[in-house]
């Protein structure tokens, strides 16, 4: 045990990958099931032996192949990222029992290895990025989630998934090449790619080559923006999340996104806040506005919306609102709102798509209107969909309260007004969609081609019900998340300029 | 009497709420009158000062701190869950008492919550499972327990900015008096009133507790309205602007429980008339005003939910609530008539009721406080409740013409529980002395002085004989239906009439507007954000690519500038 332990790092990376490489040669599903479980919950126990690692001694650094940083590849484990990999790690664990039925029912015979091969690979590629400290390992991570999830994508059932996911494909790789250019650019000036180093030598080229930085961060906030889905770069989102499987849905909705918000934390604070004073820069009012614009106009479609998966998708789209204005705000309580709101609604999102899963599984459709009194033949389902909906809202004893409650000491600590009154707006907003959907569910009279629908099998409840408890329990506690986001916060305003 | 030991009483009546569904039989009908009586003696268990706190994020939460105050609501507020539990037993729908209790436990949250977070958490409790309450009806109470939950969930709001802001001013959550000072306190002031059905949200009262089951309205005439008193004495004492808001919610009350003919609708409206009777005390401010008002809602919970079991026994045993349709039922239910007649006179502040001992406290602090037309006001608005509740209710509904309906008296469990209530009504009217002992200033009144009850007296006596007198009227058009605008013109209140229309103009007209308004909005939202507007609809890859570009040429413009 003790040999392994320094090498959990990369341990995180390399288990999966390897998991994937095996899943596609093994070809039978049951078999690719069976592993592709077992490293899902195989990973969470190292990301927790890393956080404890790293909240007890400090962060970690781990030389690939032993060659030193800054010319070798470094993992480097703080606070923040290992809290992600537990996420990350979390969300796949818990979900991993729902996939097998739900996924042999739409995936469809034959391909189900490839979609676990790809599943694996996919979170190879989103815990790569939270794990390395080297901007363009980064990128290469970021390829391998991004095209591992556009397959994913187009492996759902309706044939718009194709479309969805080509769309997305388009967006990704623009995403990805501004990407890319910013950090060429970060490259020329610097000569270098570790991220400390970055940091580092930022600072002294500032003077001379200001303006090539401010074209990098440009290019690397909008990249990664496009790949969390920030509005008005969302547009792929509610496609792809709607058309692809709904375990997929699920698990990009509680990870991939989360991913992309920690690349941006990680160059906004880490890398570009210590070398140079981005209150120069107009960057933080861009964002608050584009945050404040997804709470208020996404949240609206979603009233409107018509089929239960674009409706959550749209929600996402404001809940990232919600997040991305607390890394704009970037005060104590607004960033530690931010982080436990990535985990909060993380959880609760997956809690919401599985139910939405679950009823396409019985019900063989999301259509709102053919979901009239769904709840009285799915009551554990709908109950989970409601306790998770409650928390989307921000009712108090949920998770969301406490993400919200931050945001708003946040908000009004900076002396922002206007974005204290979208956070109310925007939560009134999700009661009305929230609302209408448990109405529709709880309140009408069952159609007659819902008679023999019942709950979903015990593996597929199970999840959705600790996935919703867990959002009541982290409105109780909150010593995990809000105190862990707290101490990641402190250090990252702690090294600002 | 150890604080360590202390279980939160809220948190007992509420796990019992949520145990409830889960027992069948004589066990559940044990575990109905055990909890409230458990809960009561927990409350009287709880100590001055805080007692349990537990830390939250950054704050410390004072989830029990106990005064007088908080153990007087929080008595009566047991006692009404004991009663209508009883009152309850042989309701059918399971759900309705599981909520009821939980609300009422929300309400005992309220009451020894130490901080507004606290306060906040028990509030969204109560709204959550009074809508419950009045859903747990059936399908007919379904729209109305959404525009119920509608408004309260918009109070919460206002309450929660309100929080929030005063937290981000002060940095601290204690919960004391307040004064109107800055905006936060102002929404806070806000999301209380709107739980008080101060106006303008005084009809959501009638709309939604008349949908509620025959049992249901008894306990949401309890928690919701006086656990919003109790927070305006904790907090908004003096409240000039209470006063006012007060007189007219009096006012409101009694002009529209006149006009009404279901039964349970003037009891409602005679609701936020009590309501502003306490709300106006606690605008006096005065400590004998403010024990008048506490006294009068711990009162009022008593003689209310008398006065709607008696309704509520009548619906139950013949399913008709229009006082049109009812008439005649002394002679088959002897009991619930006087019950009900019982509830009427303490509503009316009769001598020897409760409403006596409280309500004269608020009109001598009035009068004390050399609030003149306050007074009046107040004395005339004794009358009118003595015209709409003391004699109208029981008058149509259990004598006047003979309607036919020959119901015998309610099963034992509701008989009791009204006997309960009647004689909590009398005895407190009777011998005060333990109520005035537990209020939570000392009292220097004393209600049964001769010019005090020759005045109620005498005004009893002449609202009671206006009322018979029109009564030749009054029949003559109520065998179509209960038109009683006639006594507005009688009475030579012409005034009321016009001014009525001329309201009615104007609200009709705003209304138009507003709702010419609200289409053309949600048109437009629609056109925007419906499923093929530009913000909804799937755009070409172009377009999105495009976006991509012009994002950052914002940034690089912006950032270059």
């Amino acid at each position: 045990m003790s040999a392994v332990w320094p090498h959990l790092p990369v341990l995180q990376v390399l288990i999966p990958l390897f998991g994937a490489l095996l899943a596609g040669l093994l070809r039978r599903p049951t078999p690719a099931y069976v592993l592709a479980t077992a490293v899902s919950w195989v990973a969470p126990l190292i990301a927790g032996a890393l956080l404890w690692q790293v909240v007890q001694t400090g962060p970690i650094s781990y030389h690939i192949g032993g060659w030193a940083p800054p010319w070798g590849i470094e993992y480097r484990i703080d606070v923040l990222n290992a809290l992600v990999l537990v996420l990350v790690t979390a969300v796949g664990a818990v979900i991993m029992p729902f996939a097998r039925l739900s996924v042999a029912f739409e995936v469809g015979e034959g391909r189900e290895a490839w979609f676990y091969c790809m599943y694996l690979l996919c979170l190879t590629g989103l815990l790569g990025i939270t794990v390395t400290g080297d901007a363009f390992n980064a990128f290469v991570f970021l390829e391998i989630s991004s095209l591992s999830s556009y397959v994913l994508i187009a492996l759902g059932h309706d044939r718009r998934a194709l479309l969805s996911s080509f769309q997305y494909l388009i967006m990704g790789t623009i995403g990805a090449t501004f990407y890319v250019i910013g950090i060429g650019l970060l490259y020329l000036v610097t000569g270098t790619l570790n991220m400390a180093d970055l940091a580092a030598r930022l600072g002294p080229a500032w003077a001379e080559h200001s303006r090539a930085i401010v074209a990098a961060l440009a290019f690397v906030t909008v990249g990664i923006s496009l790949k969390l889905g920030l509005f008005p770069l969302h547009v792929w989102l509610p496609n792809a999340y709607a058309y692809a499987p709904s375990w997929v849905t699920a698990f990009l909705a509680g990870t991939a996104t989360k991913v992309a918000i920690y690349l941006l934390v990680r160059f906004y604070f880490s890398i570009f806040g210590i070398a140079i004073d981005l209150r120069l820069l107009p960057i933080a009012d861009v964002i608050i506005v584009l945050s404040l614009a997804a709470m208020l106009i996404a949240s609206l479609v979603a009233v409107f919306e018509a089929n239960l998966k674009r409706l959550l998708a749209y929600s996402s789209v404001a809940q990232i609102g919600y997040i991305t204005l607390g890394i704009g705000l970037a005060n104590q309580a607004a960033l530690t709102g931010a982080l436990v709101h990535v985990v909060n609604h993380a959880l609760m999102k997956a809690a919401l798509f599985l139910a939405a899963g679950a009823i396409f599984y019985r019900a063989h459709t999301t259509e709102l209107k053919e979901l009239a009194g769904i709840g009285r033949r799915m009551p554990l389902t709908i109950a989970a969909f409601t306790i998770a909906g409650l928390g989307l809202v921000g009712t108090p004893g949920t998770s969301g309260f406490i993400s919200k409650w931050y945001l708003m000491v946040g908000a009004l600590g900076a002396g922002q007004w206007i974005p204290a009154f979208v956070i109310v707006a925007s939560s009134l907003i999700a009661l009305i969609y929230v609302g209408r959907v448990l109405e529709i569910v709880w309140m009408r009279e069952p159609s007659a081609q819902m008679a023999a629908v019942g709950d979903p099998p015990l593996s597929m409840l199970l999840p959705l019900v600790v996935l919703s408890l867990a959002t009541i329990y982290l409105g109780i506690d909150t010593e995990w998340t809000a105190g862990i986001a707290s101490m990641a916060s402190t250090i990252l305003l702690g090294g600002l300029r | 009497m150890t604080a360590s030991l202390v279980v939160p009483p809220a948190v007992l009546l509420i796990g019992g709420g949520l145990v409830l569904p889960l027992l069948q039989g004589w066990l559940r009908r044990v575990a109905i009158l055990v909890l409230p009586l458990a809960t009561l003696y927990l409350i009287w268990q709880v100590p001055d000062g805080i007692v349990l706190a537990v830390p939250f994020l950054d704050y410390t939460l004072a989830l029990v701190k106990g005064d007088a105050l908080s153990r007087l609501f929080a008595t009566i507020f047991a006692v009404m869950a004991l009663a209508g539990g009883l009152f309850a037993l042989n309701q059918k729908r399971t759900v309705e008492l599981s909520a009821a209790f939980c609300y009422a436990g929300g309400a005992i949250g309220v009451v020894f919550a130490g901080d507004l977070l606290t306060v906040f958490i028990f509030w969204e409790m109560m709204a959550i499972a009074s809508t419950l309450v009045i859903w747990s009806a059936g399908p007919s109470a379904r729209a109305a327990g959404l525009r119920y939950a509608v408004i309260h969930l918009l109070g919460g709001v206002l309450l929660m900015a309100g929080i929030t802001g005063e937290i981000a001013n002060t940095g601290s959550l204690a919960f004391g008096k307040m004064a109107l000072d800055t905006v936060p306190r102002w929404l806070i002031l806000a999301g209380f009133l709107v739980n008080a059905a101060a106006p303008p949200f005084s009809s959501w009262l009638p709309d939604a507790y008349v949908e509620s089951s025959w049992s249901g309205m008894v306990f949401l005439s309890a928690f919701t309205t006086k656990t919003a008193v109790y927070v305006l004495l904790r907090g908004f004492p003096g409240a000039e602007l209470l006063v006012y808001l007060g007189l007219f919610m009096v006012f409101y009350g009694i002009v529209y429980a006149i006009l009404e003919n279901d039964m349970r609708r003037i009891l409602a409206y005679s609701i936020v008339n009590q309501v502003g009777f306490m709300v106006t005390g606690i605008g006096i401010g005065t400590e004998m005003a403010l024990n008048g008002a506490a006294a009068h809602a711990f009162a009022h919970i008593i003689y209310k939910a008398l006065l709607l079991m008696s309704a509520g026994s009548v619906l139950y045993m013949t399913g008709k609530r229009k006082c049109t349709d009812l008439g005649g039922l002394f002679r088959t239910m002897p009991l619930t008539t006087v019950c009900g007649i019982i509830g009427a006179l303490s509503i009316s502040a009769f001598p020897l009721t409760s409403g006596f001992i409280s309500k004269s406290m608020i009109s001598e602090a009035a009068g004390l406080a050399h609030l003149e037309v306050v007074w009046y006001l107040l004395a005339a608005a004794s009358a009118g409740v003595f015209l709409h509740a003391g004699v109208k209710f029981p008058w149509f509904v259990f004598f006047q013409k003979d309607s036919g309906l020959r119901p015998p008296d309610p099963p034992w469990n509701m008989r009791a529980a009204m006997l309960f209530f009647a004689a909590l009504c009398l005895g407190l009217g009777i011998a005060p002395g333990p109520l005035y002992a537990i209020l939570p200033f000392a009292v220097h009144f004393e209600p049964y002085t001769a010019p005090h009850v020759v005045f109620q007296l005498q005004l009893l006596l002449f609202s009671g004989l206006a009322f018979f007198l029109m009564l030749g009227w009054l029949q003559r058009t109520l065998t179509i239906t209960l038109d009683i605008d006639w006594l507005y013109r009688r009475l030579g209140v012409v005034l009321v009439r016009r001014l009525d229309r001329w309201v009615q103009t104007l609200r009709s007209g705003l209304a138009a507007a507003a709702t010419h308004g609200a289409r053309g909005g949600a048109s437009w939202l629609h056109r925007h954000h419906g499923s093929d507007g530009i913000l909804a609809r799937t755009w070409p890859t172009g377009l999105m690519a495009l976006w991509t570009t012009l994002i950052l040429a914002a940034y690089l413009v912006l950032s270059y500038w």
